[in-house]
C-alpha cells in the first residue's frame, strides 16, 4: 500500500503547503517528523528529510509532503504561521533531529531537558548516551514575550506552577500560569517529563518486539496502540489478517476504548469534587481487567496483537464474562450519570467552560472525542473504515458547544456505542485462525518447530531477524481512544524499522491547551485539563 | 512499677514503650504521597479503588503534598528531566519516611535502557521496597506496603538514634 506523497524542494515548501491548504482543503496538519537517512541503503540524496502529514476536510484523504533538507544549513522555513499544530511539531523535530525552522516563534527543546546535548534520533547518536539534568527551567523565556504581548508588567501578575507534580496534572504536565487574580492572563505548557525514548527504542528492536513499547504509549487503552501499530505494519506487508482476528481486535479494542473513557471521566469527576462517581466507574473497569488478564496475561499492558494477527484465541466462557463486564459498565454509567446529569453544581462548572471552537480545533490538530465534542463528526472508524467497522451499526457521537460538558457526555455516549459494537461483533464472530499462516510473518506451530528442521529454522529466523518489511515509507492511522493515532514507519527492508514515528493524538491537543485556558479561571483550567484526557505516555512517548 | 501491681489493676492498663506505641499507630496510618508518572500510576488507581481498597491497610489518606506524607510511592518511569523534581519531593518529606519503588521502570529503568530514562530511582533517593512487575498487580503493592509496616516498627522517636538511610548519596547530591 502507498500514501500519496508529494516531494518538494525546500524553496517551494511553504507555497506548496499553502496551496494544499487553500486550494485542496487540507485543513489539518496531522504530524511533522523527520527521517535521518544515514546508513540507509542506496541513499545518495541529502541526509535528512522532513515530512508533513496533512488531512483534508472530508477526513478521508491524507497527503504526505516530503522535503529534503540542505545538508549545509539544516534549515527549513517554518509553517507554524499556517497551522497552529506545527508549533509543537517543529519543536519536536528540532529537539530530536536538530533541524532549524526559520521564523518559528519559539524554537526550543520540547521532549528533552534544557541541559541535554545532541539530538537523540540522529542515527549517529548512541541510544544510551545520557545527560543529567540538575534543575528545572523557570520557563520565563517563554512567559516574558507572552506577558509583553498582552501588555502586562512582570510584577503585575502572580506566577503559579501547576505541575509537574500536582494532583490535577494527571501525570507529568507542567503549566506555568500568570495569574491576575483568579484569571489566567497567559500560560505556558511544558512537557517531556515522561519522555521514554519510544522512537529510538523502535530502531533497535524487531517489529514484534516493538509491540510492548506501544502498550506504554496510551497505557489506559494499551490494545488500541497495539492494533494501530500492527495494522500499519500489516498494510506495509500487504498481508490480510484472518476475519476472526479482525473481529477479536474490534471487541478488545472497543473494550479498551470503554476503559480509557472510563478513566478520563472518573478522574474528571474527582477533579470536580465528585469522588463517588470514581468508585462507581472503577468497579466494572477492574472486572474488565480480570477478563483481559485471563485473555492476554496482563491487566494493563497487554501486548495482545502480533504482526499478522493475535497472540491468543478467546478462552472458553469469554462471551459470558465480557457480557457481564458490559452489563456492569452500563450500570456504572447510569449510576454515575444519575449523580451528575441533573446536578446544578456539575452543570454550572462544565457548561460553556473550557470551550474549544471548531476552527481552532482543526487548525491545532485536535482529533477524537475532543474534536467531536465541538460538533465535527470525524471518526476514523467511519471516515476510513477498517476491520468491517462500516458493517457495524453505531453512531458517531458529537457535541454542540465544545465545552467540558460536551466532552464528558461524548465519552459516556461513546462507551455505550462501544458496548453495542462489542455485542454485534460477538454475535457475528467468525471461526477460523487468529493469525495469518504466511510463514514469513507468523511463527510456525510448536510441533513443527520441535519436529522439523525447516520449522525450527523458520522460528529462529523470525525471532532473531524479525519480520522483513519491504523497503519504503508509510503512514496509517486508526481511531484510538484519544483520536487519530498514526504511525509513520520507514523500512529499509530488514526486520528492524529504520524509523517509527507515532502521531500521538493528545500531543497536539495539549499543544493547544495553553490557548484554550487563557482568560479563564484557574479552577476551570484544572477541569478543562481533566476533560481532555492527556496521557503522559502518549504525548511524551 | 512492678509487674504484680499492674496485674492487680486488671486489663484496664497497658504498659509499653513510647517508641512501640507510636510505631504501632504510625504503621497502620501511613500517609502515602503518590508520585505517579506513568502506567504504574494508573494501576495505583486500582490499588485505591473499591475492589482492592488501600484503606484496609490504613493508608488511604493519599496526600499530594510531600510535607504531609511519610510514604513516597514512586509509580512510573523517572526520566532525567523528572529526576530533580523527585529529589525535591523526597527532600520535602519530614522524617521518618519510607520509599516504595513501584514497577520495573522505577526499580531499574525497566526496558527503557536509553538516553532519557534514569536506570532506577535508587540512583537519586534511597529505596526501602522494590516491587517487580510492569505494572505490578495491586496485591504486589499491598505485600510491600505490609513490609513497610513491619519496617516502621523499628523506628525511633529521637532523631539522633535514627539509622534509616543515613549517608545515602545519589547522583543529584552534590
Amino acid at each position: 500500500m502507498h500514501n500519496k506523497v508529494h516531494e518538494v524542494s525546500f524553496e517551494k515548501l511553504r507555497e506548496t503547503i499553502i496551496a494544499l491548504k487553500e486550494n485542496e482543503d487540507f485543513s489539518m496538519l496531522l504530524d511533522i517528523t523527520a527521517t535521518d537517512y544515514l546508513y540507509y541503503p542506496d541513499h545518495d540524496q541529502a541526509r535528512f528529510a522532513v515530512v508533513y502529514i496533512l488531512r483534508d476536510s472530508t477526513f478521508k484523504n491524507e497527503i504526505i509532503v516530503k522535503t529534503m533538507v540542505d545538508d549545509s544549513t539544516l534549515t527549513l522555513p517554518t509553517i507554524s504561521d499556517i497551522y497552529e499544530a506545527a508549533n509543537w511539531g517543529e519543536r519536536e523535530v528540532f529537539d530530536q533531529y536538530g533541524i532549524i525552522f526559520e521564523g518559528h516563534p519559539n524554537l526550543k527543546r520540547i521532549l528533552n531537558h534544557h541541559q541535554f546535548e545532541g539530538h537523540p534520533l540522529r542515527k549517529d547518536y548512541e541510544i544510551t548516551d545520557r545527560h543529567i539534568c540538575t534543575h528545572t527551567e523557570d520557563l520565563m523565556d517563554e512567559m516574558r514575550p507572552l506577558l509583553k504581548q498582552k501588555g502586562y508588567e512582570e510584577d503585575e501578575v502572580m506566577l503559579l506552577n501547576v505541575g509537574p507534580s500536582h494532583p490535577a496534572s494527571h501525570g507529568t504536565i507542567r503549566n506555568l500560569l500568570a495569574m491576575e487574580g483568579e484569571t489566567i492572563a497567559s500560560a505556558v505548557t511544558e512537557i517531556g517529563y515522561l519522555h521514554r525514548g519510544f522512537e529510538k527504542a523502535c530502531e533497535t528492536h524487531t517489529y514484534n518486539q516493538i509491540i510492548p513499547y506501544t502498550d506504554r504509549l496510551n497505557y489506559c487503552s494499551a490494545i488500541l496502540n497495539n492494533i494501530g501499530f500492527c495494522k500499519t505494519v500489516e498494510e506495509m506487508l500487504e498481508v490480510e489478517i484472518p476475519d476472526r482476528a479482525k473481529f477479536i481486535r474490534v471487541i478488545i479494542g472497543e473494550l479498551s476504548r470503554i476503559m480509557d473513557h472510563a478513566v478520563c471521566n472518573a478522574a474528571n469527576c474527582v477533579d470536580l469534587g465528585g469522588l463517588t462517581n470514581f468508585w462507581y466507574i472503577f468497579n466494572p473497569r477492574d472486572e474488565a481487567y480480570e477478563v483481559l488478564s485471563k485473555l492476554t496475561g496482563a491487566r494493563l499492558t497487554n501486548s495482545y496483537t502480533r504482526i499478522g494477527g493475535l497472540s491468543y484465541d478467546l478462552y472458553d466462557g469469554f462471551e459470558e464474562e465480557i457480557e457481564s463486564v458490559l452489563h456492569s459498565t452500563e450500570k456504572s454509567i447510569d449510576d454515575a450519570l444519575s449523580l451528575i446529569a441533573r446536578n446544578k453544581i456539575f452543570l454550572d462548572r462544565t457548561q460553556d467552560v473550557g470551550v474549544i471552537k471548531q476552527d481552532f480545533a482543526i487548525n491545532s490538530g485536535i482529533t477524537g472525542p475532543n474534536l467531536r465534542a465541538t460538533g465535527i463528526a470525524h471518526d476514523m472508524r467511519k471516515d476510513k473504515p477498517y476491520y468491517y467497522y462500516d458493517s457495524f451499526d453505531f453512531d458517531v457521537v458529537v457535541g454542540s458547544h465544545g465545552d467540558i460538558y460536551d466532552r464528558m457526555m461524548v465519552r459516556f455516549e461513546e462507551m455505550i456505542q462501544s458496548i453495542s459494537i462489542i455485542r454485534q461483533a460477538i454475535k457475528n464472530m467468525p471461526g477460523g485462525a487468529i493469525i495469518t499462516d504466511n510463514r514469513a510473518i507468523s511463527l510456525p506451530p510448536k510441533d513443527q518447530v520441535y519436529g522439523s528442521i525447516e520449522g525450527m529454522m523458520n522460528q529462529f529466523k523470525l525471532v532473531f531477524e524479525g519480520v522483513k518489511v519491504p523497503k519504503g515509507e508509510y503512514y496509517s492511522a486508526t481511531e484510538a481512544a484519544n483520536g487519530e493515532l498514526g504511525f509513520y514507519v520507514v523500512s529499509d527492508g530488514s526486520g528492524t524499522p529504520h524509523k517509527v514515528k507515532c502521531r500521538p493524538p493528545c500531543f497536539y491537543a495539549l499543544g493547544a491547551y495553553s490557548k484554550i485556558i487563557e482568560n479563564t479561571m484557574l479552577a476551570d483550567a484544572i477541569v478543562t485539563m481533566a476533560s481532555m484526557n492527556f496521557i503522559a505516555g502518549e504525548f511524551d512517548r | 512499677m512492678g509487674l504484680e501491681e499492674e496485674l492487680s489493676l486488671g486489663d484496664s492498663v497497658l504498659v509499653t514503650k513510647l517508641d512501640t506505641a507510636v510505631n504501632w499507630a504510625r504503621s497502620y496510618s501511613m500517609w502515602p504521597m503518590v508520585f505517579g508518572t506513568a502506567c504504574c500510576g494508573i494501576e495505583f488507581m486500582s490499588v485505591a479503588a473499591s475492589k482492592h481498597d488501600i484503606s484496609r491497610f490504613g493508608a488511604e489518606v493519599v496526600r499530594f503534598s510531600p510535607r504531609q506524607a511519610d510514604l513516597l510511592v514512586v509509580a512510573g518511569t523517572i526520566s532525567y528531566k523528572q529526576a530533580p523534581i523527585l529529589k525535591k519531593i523526597y527532600d520535602q518529606m519530614p522524617e521518618p519516611k519510607w520509599v516504595i519503588s513501584m514497577g520495573a521502570c522505577a526499580c531499574s529503568g525497566g526496558f527503557y535502557d536509553n538516553y532519557t530514562t534514569v536506570q532506577g530511582i535508587d540512583e537519586i533517593i534511597p529505596v526501602d521496597e522494590y516491587i517487580a512487575g510492569c505494572p505490578p498487580r495491586p496485591e504486589a503493592f499491598f505485600e510491600s506496603l505490609m513490609r513497610i509496616q513491619e519496617k516502621s516498627k523499628d523506628e525511633r522517636l529521637s532523631q539522633k538514634d535514627r539509622q534509616h538511610n543515613k549517608g545515602f548519596k545519589g547522583f543529584l547530591d552534590a
